[in-house]
């Protein structure tokens, strides 16, 4: 997949700094951080966007299901210069549009308002079905927890995506096992429902794009993000 | 039971979809015999996601998000309290347009039981800012309400029910239809409530207001026409009192007494036809004459 217009300097770091000017509650810094390779490695490798044209129909679409943990999602959108870093500092400030979850009213570059878990990724099989209805080449990515997929809604739209042949569809599930059931094997509880699923080492941006960029022919594509426990 | 109103708006969304690729379906197991044509025609824009409420929605809310304006359709409990979440979160915060339409509330699953029931369906919709809700009284203004919707393009709950009124009304959507001008107080008949709602008023002296939207309420016309009434009754389909607030606040101007008839904020355990459950409910004809000349007597 092409990237657009893709960034020069390396990534991490800076977006760490860019993330640290938000101030986000404790709650969420940790979910924040699991994300944070992920997130840049989507933005920085893999999806096809334009900052200047949020909405421009060719892009990819993003959905940050848990919606928890924005900073570090924040961070990367201004990073690729969908706002300026100067709207960090008003994190869940009054008056801001960077809340406590996303909302796509609010900052551009979000596609979805999220915050309640189990909404994203059937929101993103009703994006990937259209877009598919309209012969485009874009694809749609899916970014949950692995707790989130407590949330029953969620297997229900795990269900559907291979019954529906959305092979533009990717789950990306972090897993930094804050889930109090047990879920592994993940991968392999995927795999059963359809899809083309693979575990990848969440901190390492190898695995990760070559994860993110794998299309599969008949199926929706999933990567589990392995990282380390919170 | 019929489901004449179900019916044509099944035929009506296939028109829509035919003169208008914006328009989308998603189906949840229910009805997609009435939807086959729209399924067959459009497979690319009619889904049958399975027996997956919530997913139904936020599926429809994905091809909103998309710019499609999805008609997503289930048996009214399924629908909307199974899916609130969705509908409020999905649809409703992110301002996205979408035609809900439901069949069987309040208890047109007359024989099933109290899970297909779904009196409160349009009490907790309510609460969702921006909805929009159409009570057709008749199939031909359950298509003329869902045409309107269509031209709008917000979010809808078109509640469609087995009961009809014998012939359908010159409707405009969004405002109430004086049907009758009288004396003795104001009642505003919703939907399927007309004809026997005139039949328990034939000897009494009072304006009957026909309502087909009940959200955003005709509240200009409400208070116009029941500028002098002293006494506003209500004869709604869904839970006794839905609309108190919305009456209320359309006729604060000042001091009225209300009376709410509808069905009855409890479980109702009974089985049998819908009319039958209608007199349980109270919302026979006799029952509703009772209740009117009983509270006008003061």
């Amino acid at each position: 997949m092409a990237i657009d217009n893709p960034p020069q300097s390396s990534s991490r770091a800076e977006i760490v700094r860019l993330a640290s000017l938000a101030t986000g509650d404790e709650k969420h810094e940790a979910s924040s951080y699991s994300t944070l390779d992920a997130l840049t490695v989507l933005y920085e490798r893999v999806l096809r966007v334009r900052p200047a044209e949020p909405r421009w129909p060719g892009r990819d679409r993003f959905i940050l299901s848990k919606g928890h943990g924005p900073a570090a999602y924040y961070a990367v959108l201004a990073w690729r210069g969908f706002f300026p870093e100067q709207w960090l500092p008003t994190f869940m400030h009054s008056g801001t549009r960077l809340g406590g979850h996303p909302d796509r009213l609010l900052v551009p570059g979000v596609e979805a308002s999220t915050g309640s878990l189990g909404h994203g990724l059937a929101m993103g099989a009703g994006i990937a079905l259209t877009l598919r209805a309209r012969g485009s080449d874009s694809r749609t990515v899916v970014m949950t927890g692995d707790a989130e997929l407590n949330e029953g809604s969620n297997w229900e739209a795990i269900l559907l995506a291979p019954a529906l042949r959305l092979a533009n569809l990717t789950l990306v599930v972090i897993d930094n096992h804050t889930s109090s059931l047990p879920l592994a094997p993940l991968d392999g509880k995927l795999a059963a429902f359809g899809w083309a699923a693979e575990t990848v080492d969440g901190r390492d941006h190898q695995a990760l794009e070559r994860g993110l960029r794998r299309w599969a022919d008949d199926r929706p594509v999933a990567v589990v993000a392995n990282v380390e426990a919170q | 039971m019929t489901a004449t109103m179900r019916s044509r708006s099944a035929a009506t969304v296939v028109e829509l979809m035919d003169a208008d690729p914006r328009v989308s379906v998603v189906l949840a197991e229910i009805s997609v015999e009435r939807f086959e044509e729209a399924l067959r025609r459009h497979p690319d824009r009619a889904v049958n996601v399975g027996i997956m409420e919530q997913t139904m929605i936020g599926v429809a809310a994905g091809m909103a998000l998309e710019g499609q304006l999805p008609v997503a359709h289930s048996i009214a409990p399924f629908l909307v309290e199974r899916s609130l979440e969705q509908i409020k979160l999905d649809l409703g915060n992110q301002e996205l347009g979408a035609i809900l339409i439901g069949t069987g509330g309040s208890y047109d699953y007359s024989t099933e039981g109290t899970t297909h029931h779904s009196p409160g369906d349009v009490q907790v919709l309510l609460s969702v800012p921006g909805i929009a809700v159409h009570v057709p009284g008749h199939s031909d203004e359950a298509d003329v309400l869902l045409r309107h919707a269509h031209r709008t393009g917000g979010l809808t709950y078109l509640r469609t029910s087995a009961a009809e009124n014998a012939a359908p009304r010159p409707i405009d959507p969004g405002r109430l239809l004086r049907v009758r001008t009288g004396r003795r107080g104001t009642v505003v008949a919703v939907g399927p409530m007309l004809d026997r709602t005139l039949q328990a008023v034939h000897e009494i002296d009072v304006t009957v207001l026909y309502a087909t939207t009940v959200a955003p309420l005709d509240a200009a016309g409400l208070a116009a026409a029941a500028a002098d009434a002293a006494e506003v009754i209500s004869v709604e389909p869904f839970h006794e009192g839905t609309l108190a607030g919305p009456l209320a606040a359309a006729l604060a101007g000042r001091p009225r007494r209300f009376l709410h008839i509808g069905a009855p904020r409890r479980v109702l355990r009974d089985y049998g036809s819908v009319d039958d459950l209608d007199r349980a409910a109270g919302l026979d004809a006799g029952s509703i004459r009772s209740r009117i000349s009983e509270f006008l007597r003061g």
